[in-house]
């Protein structure tokens, strides 16, 4: 028994190595192991420790399972009957019992973890509560507190609980920012669900995801958190209560009034059941998977005015199966849509974050 | 020849359609079964191309929703649950040592409804498309709303038809193992895959009736205008969540304690031992089963069901290890100080358990909600479960079809194109999924009909792509064994393995009609084994020669499956008159077999093939 140990004890390096091994691996702003916020960090500390206890298991079956297949293959010409055991008792009850104790190592963190990462945080006044609608296939973001409301990019600010509640405005998705937190369902029909994370302490620009089949566009319905400093989050919400800002050119603007605001709104203006343009031209992406970019690499990256373009231009090319229209525009009117969408910014951002841009390719490039 | 029966006995097609024998309802499993298969794996084959480079657009997303819809659909209920029913029901009652199982029309019956459910559901590629809700068909997006058309009708209606099979196929093996035992066959003498199939038959008994109930929810969603899952009309979409896991967990071990069971046959045979810990492989089948359906919510743990659902159902799955720990140890320990002799069905016997393990453990890693969080509906999840079914289940089929190949067909299958199968087919399993839980844990969700180039997906979908062809090159060189195979003659013996220890080996390969000229004496565990290791040659008879009652061949299921797959077509399409038509079929057979006395026929001493033991 002791020997067993001692070879246990020379397995553990091992396992801690792999454990470090599996940190930090991929992309800060998208991977499960490679967590930026606090509770996404809790659930990769039960990853780990599910992970070390089932390498265990894994490496003593195969050990066993090596050892035995080598050791008692058939030798040609062998013809002996081996020994017909029935079984026996205390290698069957230690088989029973070591899985149980393993479990119950597991099961108690896990327990106390599903309690904590329930808590409803949305009445505390620290927190900000975010109410997450989900959309074939867009997000809208309203902060009941503050009075705003916007899409497919959630500005949030740093070192703070966001409490979420989340439901879906036709079937089912599933909310999902990798990096920060696991994924809550989107139900219909006023079966809201609540779920909170929090936000590093330092600025970043996380990918978030649909994780549940709804529909053509499913897997092209990302959206970016963008986590900002505390003074540019005011900003942000003032700006974002700021009356809108038209196009200069009294053409294009009353185009853009009778064409695009029937559904979508800017400011105070226009209607609310599509995504608010207000300050896309601070977003980071058009449609969440456009991503704007001044030196284009992908298929999907452009400048904001040239992803807009593309966007307004055919949205069904972009995304299969979502509710806009192609709309009837000239080449100009499209244009000039377009260029004042990409132009319409916020500039709430304080300067470290607008470096930022910066610090995300280079990790790109050592992907 | 003079016996004294006056059925009409068939040749030809028409003794395939009317045939009410185990045996060859088995092969026709087999043959409809490894038919779906081949689609289901043609439709891996294209959902991996399309998502071998980032951006493709080899198939729209359209399509890809039906291909993945399909896949998971065809691969449960038409690949795996028929070449298990195949199993079944060329082995169980040989194990036992029973002339057919307890209701032979019935079976037909199962098997016409499953084929004729399937054929439906499939006719669906070529009526203006497939389903594309997903195996799970969840709603809203499979309700009329949100998947116009006629894809999700298909899938309801084509899994009742080939659900109906299933449950009556159940219902009949539990009746079977139940009444039809040899004498001294008790609960505990009976071989391992016998216990798996009886536990799997209680299993689909209680199962597939939540899966009708929400089909019939849902068709009356879709067709008549319901609401049980709509919620503007005051349903609730996760109220099908339930229904179906409630189902679907249970599914989950209705289709990997076959393969549990077949492994464990094989394992012992080819290490001439026998099964380490009989009884407790025993306990531990029927506390899975118990457990099977105490843990339907682990699917659900982002649903939003609150802590205290969360946490119990975390707790009630991770319990589900220890059984299965206790089976994975149980099959080491049979090998352990045996004489281990690598034929193709060991080889993919001893490959399931490493593998299964891997499953086995990303299922407990599951289980700890919160990391689940992470997990769910990711790639981690999508390696998960093909490491159970592909790396569980379908490396059991094989293990069992190369292993009982003599005995349903007489010939031994090449061991060279076999190991040559094995070896491509279990290097691509794990190059395809394996590295799928890596794509899962770096932020890949499943279900994706495309990913974005620079997030680090590509390299990994390629390696998973390239690992899907070797997969497929596997079970091609599968076919060409089989093929091979039918063009030698038929020379395996009773005892090709030579170390049977169970009943079917005491008798001709392939086994006669009548399986047993005279039903056998069990007087031990391993009955074969005990007869031969006490010197004697074959079973001992438990009855004088005579005459053997046999059950008639019949035409009715092949019509009742027809009329309600007719019947299925109207009610999709709202055409009544073809609802009358089909249901009046169904009818008319079930009348014609209640009011027509059918006592069978009897085959003379003089007529058997093999001239049995006086006793």
């Amino acid at each position: 028994m002791m020997k067993r140990w001692h070879v246990l004890k020379r397995l553990l390096p091992l396992m801690a190595g792999v454990v470090l091994l599996l940190s930090a691996c991929g992309r800060a702003d998208l991977s499960t192991l490679n967590p930026q916020g606090a509770v996404a960090q809790e659930q990769f500390n039960l990853m780990k420790l599910s992970f070390i206890i089932m390498l265990l298991v894994v490496i003593v079956v195969f050990a066993i399972a090596i050892y035995v297949l080598v050791r008692f293959r058939r030798r040609p010409g062998d013809n002996k009957i081996p020994v017909q055991v029935e079984g026996n008792h205390k290698l069957e009850i230690i088989w029973t019992v070591i899985p149980l104790i393993l479990l119950v190592i597991l099961g108690v963190p896990t327990i106390q973890s599903v309690f904590a990462l329930s808590q409803d945080y949305s009445k505390d006044p620290k927190a900000v509560v975010v109410n997450v609608t989900s959309h074939q296939y867009w997000w809208e973001f309203e902060y009941p507190g503050l009075g705003v409301k916007t899409a497919q990019e959630l500005v949030v600010p740093i070192g703070t609980k966001i409490a979420v509640e989340a439901k879906s405005a036709d079937v089912l998705h599933s909310f999902w920012i990798p990096a920060l937190a696991g994924k809550i369902d989107t139900n219909p029909g006023g079966n809201v669900n609540r779920m909170y994370f929090e936000t590093p302490a330092k600025e970043g620009i996380f990918l978030g995801k649909c994780a549940e089949l709804c529909g053509p566009s499913h897997s092209l319905m990302d959206f970016k958190v963008k986590v900002v400093d505390q003074a540019s989050f005011d900003n942000w919400v003032a700006a974002m209560k700021a009356p809108a800002v038209l196009p200069e050119d009294p053409a294009i603007a009353q185009k853009f009034q009778s064409q695009c605001l029937s559904c979508h709104a800017v400011g105070d203006m226009g209607g609310p059941a599509f995504p608010n343009l207000t300050g896309i031209g601070d977003r980071e992406t058009v449609g969440g998977i456009l991503v704007n970019t001044e030196n284009p690499k992908y298929q999907n990256e452009g400048s904001t005015y040239d992803n807009l373009y593309r966007w307004i231009k055919d949205p069904q090319a972009v995304k299969p199966g979502n509710q806009m229209p192609k709309i009837d525009l000239t080449e100009q009117e499209l244009a000039g849509i377009s260029k004042y969408l990409a132009e319409y910014k916020l500039n709430y951002e304080s300067e470290t974050l607008a470096n930022n841009d910066a610090t995300d390719d280079s990790q790109e490039s050592k992907e | 020849m003079a016996h004294a029966h006056e059925v009409k006995r068939y040749s030809g097609l028409m003794d395939w359609l009317t045939t009410v024998d185990h045996k060859k309802i088995g092969i026709l499993y087999l043959i409809a079964g490894g038919f779906f298969f081949l689609i289901g794996g043609l439709e891996a084959i294209l959902i991996r191309i399309q998502l071998w480079k980032p951006l493709n657009n080899f198939v729209n997303p359209d399509t890809y929703n039906q291909l993945l819809t399909m896949h998971g659909t065809t691969m449960i209920f038409l690949a795996a649950m028929p070449v298990i029913f195949a199993l079944m029901n060329a082995i169980v009652p040989l194990q036992i040592g029973a002339r057919d199982v307890a209701f032979p029309f019935v079976n037909a019956l199962g098997f016409w409804t499953f084929f004729f459910g399937g054929v439906l559901l499939n006719i669906s590629w070529f009526a203006g498309g497939a389903p594309d809700a997903g195996w799970t068909s969840y709603v809203p997006l499979a309700s009329s709303t949100f998947s116009e058309g006629e894809g999700v009708d298909y899938y309801v209606i084509g899994l009742q038809i080939a659900g109906i099979g299933t449950l009556v196929g159940g219902i009949n093996f539990l009746v079977t193992i139940i009444n039809m035992r040899a004498p001294g066959m008790s609960f505990m003498r009976m071989p391992m895959f016998t216990w798996s199939a009886f536990i799997t038959s209680a299993l689909i008994l209680f199962a597939f009736p939540a899966l009708t109930v929400g089909l019939v929810a849902l068709m009356f969603d879709r067709i008549f205008s319901g609401n049980f899952f709509n919620p503007s009309g005051g349903g609730n979409a996760v109220l099908w969540e339930h229904i179906f896991w409630i189902f679907g967990h249970p599914e989950v071990y209705i289709l990997i304690l076959p393969a549990f069971g077949i492994i464990s046959e094989i394992v012992s045979t080819f290490s001439r031992k026998r099964l380490f810990g009989y009884s407790s492989m025993v306990f531990a089948t029927v506390l899975i089963g118990f457990l099977g359906f105490m843990v339907w919510a682990h699917h659900m743990f982002t649903a939003g069901l609150g802590p205290v659902a969360n946490a119990l159902f975390s707790i009630a799955t991770m319990l589900i290890a220890v059984p299965t720990g206790i089976k994975i140890f149980n099959w080491l320990f049979t090998l352990w100080g045996g004489s281990i002799r690598f034929t193709t069905a060991n080889l993919f016997a001893v490959g399931f358990i490493p593998t299964f393990v891997m499953g086995g453990v990303t299922g407990v890693m599951l289980a700890a909600a919160p990391a689940d969080y992470q997990y769910q509906d990711t790639y981690f999840v999508v390696a998960h479960f093909h490491y159970v079914i592909v790396g569980g289940l379908v490396l059991g089929l094989f293990a069992g079809l190369h292993y009982w190949w003599p005995k349903m067909f007489g010939r031994m299958l090449s061991e060279k194109l076999g190991k040559w199968t094995f070896w491509t087919f279990y290097i691509g399993f794990h190059m395809t999924f394996l590295i799928q839980h890596f794509l899962g844990l770096l932020g890949m969700p499943r279900r994706t009909w495309t990913y974005l180039n620079g997030l680090g997906f590509n390299e990994m979908n390629l390696v998973s792509t390239v690992g899907a062809f070797l997969m497929g090159i596997g079970t091609l060189l599968f076919l060409l064994n089989i093929i091979v195979t039918f063009g030698k003659p038929k020379t395996a013996g009773n005892d090709p393995w030579e170390d049977g220890r169970t009943l079917e080996w005491s008798i001709p390969s392939p086994a006669p009609e009548y399986n047993f000229a005279q039903t056998p004496l069990v007087r031990g565990y391993d009955a074969l084994w005990k007869e031969k290791t006490d010197g004697n040659n074959g079973m001992t008879p438990a009855e004088p020669l005579g005459p053997i009652h046999m059950p008639s061949p019949s035409i009715l299921p092949f019509f009742m499956a027809l009329g309600l797959f007719i019947a299925g077509f109207g009610f999709m399409y709202r055409n009544w008159i073809a609802v009358a038509v089909g249901m009046a079929t169904v009818f008319l057979c079930m009348i014609l077999r209640s009011v027509k006395d059918d006592n069978g026929f009897h085959i003379e001493p003089d007529e058997l093939h093999d001239k049995g033991v006086k006793a």
